[in-house]
């Protein structure tokens, strides 16, 4: 059956522009059941964005829950093989409390997984596909990327706390040099370090101004050099406008490692994309293999879109009790192959916005009223 | 355009201050009319007041580019959003305070009275303290003197409430000041612009 465009929701026709560009790429489709057991989450809590999971009791005892993440499902259910890249992509809703919120919400996200042999091919693979994303969403976005080998490197060098390096991550992230100063100081920390560490997080833009100034810091050579290299890929897909360097994209360091990153479109106040390299999850999970994906938050993008139709029907289509109802049936059918949208009612809706109102006549002839 | 929120009160009319001197002036807000929102268009910004507890949420749902909030507001709420200057005023500090004759018990639940629940349990939490949190709106130091509660987490300034209740500080928690915030989005399309207006202010402290 043919449709028009204009029946689908934006966040719609973006799901099928991504599962069109995913598949492009060779990712396969996965499918996932709405519950999963609770297990698998309660064992992994921090991995989630929000850990408020909704669980109810299956009949034989078991206890579910409503999925509130997808990539632990896919991690679970991929098998190691040697050489080869798992390579799947989904969109599903899931279920959780959105930050800022108290009440559990249905989200719908896309996204893709990358599970295998990582190489750096399958990273700027990922990272391409990520910015195509947000391409299919709006000419103005961004993507934001970061490596955290790099910022470990330097926290590692500084000798702090697990505790301290988590709670320098986290200023990292909210671009708080000020604290994080105060929290080096009072660790310790040599004057020459904290400068070396605010000036590499305090520095973002784009790749060919912040690449230098890492070499110039000693950050970590490998990092850099595979944070080059990435940027090459991207720049030769045409991306260079799009993308910035920036360490304030910071993912819990006892899941993610490497490479990170986040999306942003213009006139979406949020983060709509967000990913990693995740090896450490999968070790968590005793798996040998590596692991790169991200997920697109489509709920964001509700109230991006405009230009959703004005209109509930372009014609009301006025009868009376007496009207024939065959001719009444034949005249709709006539209205919607003309490819207006048509409502037949007997007295005008009081809240409907529609183009034009039309009578039928005893004798099945349209008048415009 | 960069929309601004600032913390209505005393503390919003110094931090309007500092945009003033920062060269963000925008003479019509100090005119006394029922106006919400002063624009300079020659400058590029748009001021507005807000309660101090809601500038966090205007900046992180984008309806501001940037803001001033207390550290208290970012603890308690953990807005997502970036903190890039502690503005260095408004300076009080986050503690917990107790009747001057108070002994602790660590034996027994510690109830605090407090409306800062997330600070107050962060805090207990990371001593291994087991407490019992009463949430109250106002009026915070009454509790500890109706039996309520033992002791209260709440901002002190000057301290001269709890003095005039017999109640002292028994611990600081943590220092608090006005910080400059941005929305991580506008941030991202609006670098320039809100890079000026950060190294403007930071001219300052």
């Amino acid at each position: 059956m043919d449709y028009r465009e204009s029946v689908l929701k934006s966040e719609e026709k973006t799901v099928f522009l991504l599962r069109s560009l995913y598949q492009s790429f060779g990712y396969r489709q996965y499918k996932m059941s709405k519950f999963e057991e609770y297990d698998l989450y309660a064992g992994n809590k921090d991995f989630l964005i929000s850990d408020n999971i909704i669980t109810f009791t299956d009949t034989n005892g078991r206890l579910m829950a409503l999925k509130p993440d997808v990539t632990l499902s896919i991690v679970r259910n991929t098998k190691d093989t040697d050489g080869s890249v798992s390579k799947v992509f989904y969109d599903e809703n899931v279920y959780r409390i959105p930050k800022g919120s108290h009440a559990y919400k249905e989200i719908l996200q896309a996204g893709l997984e990358c599970i295998g042999e990582i190489d750096n091919y399958c990273l700027g693979e990922v990272l391409y596909l990520a910015s195509a994303s947000l391409a299919a969403i709006s000419q103005g976005y961004l993507l934001n990327i970061s490596h955290l080998g790099i910022i470990s490197g330097l926290l590692n060098d500084m000798a702090l706390s697990p505790e301290q390096s988590q709670a320098a991550l986290r200023l990292i992230g909210e671009k708080n040099m000020h604290e994080l100063k105060r929290l080096c100081e009072a660790a310790g920390c040599s004057a020459a370090d904290i400068t070396r560490l605010i000036r590499v997080v305090s520095t973002n833009g784009a790749p060919e101004d912040v690449l230098p100034v890492l070499a110039e810091c000693g950050c970590d050579a490998e990092a850099v050099r595979q944070l080059e290299e990435l940027c090459r890929i991207l720049r030769s897909a045409g991306e260079a406008d799009h993308i910035v360097i920036d360490f304030s994209v910071v993912n819990d360091m006892s899941y993610y490692n490497g490479i990170v990153f986040r999306g942003y479109i213009e006139g979406v106040p949020n983060g709509i994309l967000s990913g990693g390299q995740y090896d450490k999850l999968l070790r968590k999970m005793g798996r040998k293999a590596r692991a790169v994906g991200f997920a697109v938050y489509l709920d964001f993008l509700e109230r991006f879109y405009e230009q959703e139709p004005d209109l509930d029907a372009d014609v009301v289509l006025l009868y009376t009790p007496e009207t024939d109802q065959e001719i009444l049936f034949r005249a709709v059918r006539q209205l919607t192959a003309e490819g207006l949208r048509v409502t037949a009612q007997k007295e005008l809706p009081k809240k409907l916005r529609y183009g034009r109102v039309m009578r039928i006549n005893p004798e099945g002839v349209l008048e415009t009223c | 355009m960069l929309n601004v929120a600032l913390p209505k009160g005393r503390l919003g009319e110094k931090v309007y201050d500092m945009f003033e001197k920062a060269g963000y002036e925008c003479p019509s807000i100090r005119e006394k009319n029922r106006k919400l929102l002063f624009t300079n268009e020659e400058k590029g910004i748009c001021y507005f007041w807000v309660k101090p507890s809601d500038v966090a949420i205007y900046v992180e749902r984008g309806a501001a580019d940037i803001g001033v909030a207390g550290k208290d507001i970012l603890l308690e709420y953990e807005p997502e959003v970036y903190e890039l200057l502690d503005l260095d005023i408004g300076k009080c500090m986050m503690a917990v305070a107790a009747p001057n004759d108070y002994i602790d018990r660590p034996q027994r639940t510690l109830r605090v009275a407090t409306k800062f629940e997330r600070i107050a349990a962060d805090y207990y939490a990371s001593i291994g303290r087991d407490i019992d949190i009463i949430h109250l709106n106002g009026s915070i130091e009454l509790a500890p003197l109706l039996g309520l509660s033992d002791v209260i987490v709440d901002i002190v300034e000057t301290g001269s409430t709890l003095k005039a209740n017999n109640l002292s500080v028994v611990e600081r928690i943590v220092d608090i000041s006005a910080r400059f915030i941005a929305n991580k989005a506008s941030y991202e399309f609006k670098k320039n612009e809100i890079s000026r207006v950060t190294e403007a202010l930071a001219k300052q402290l």
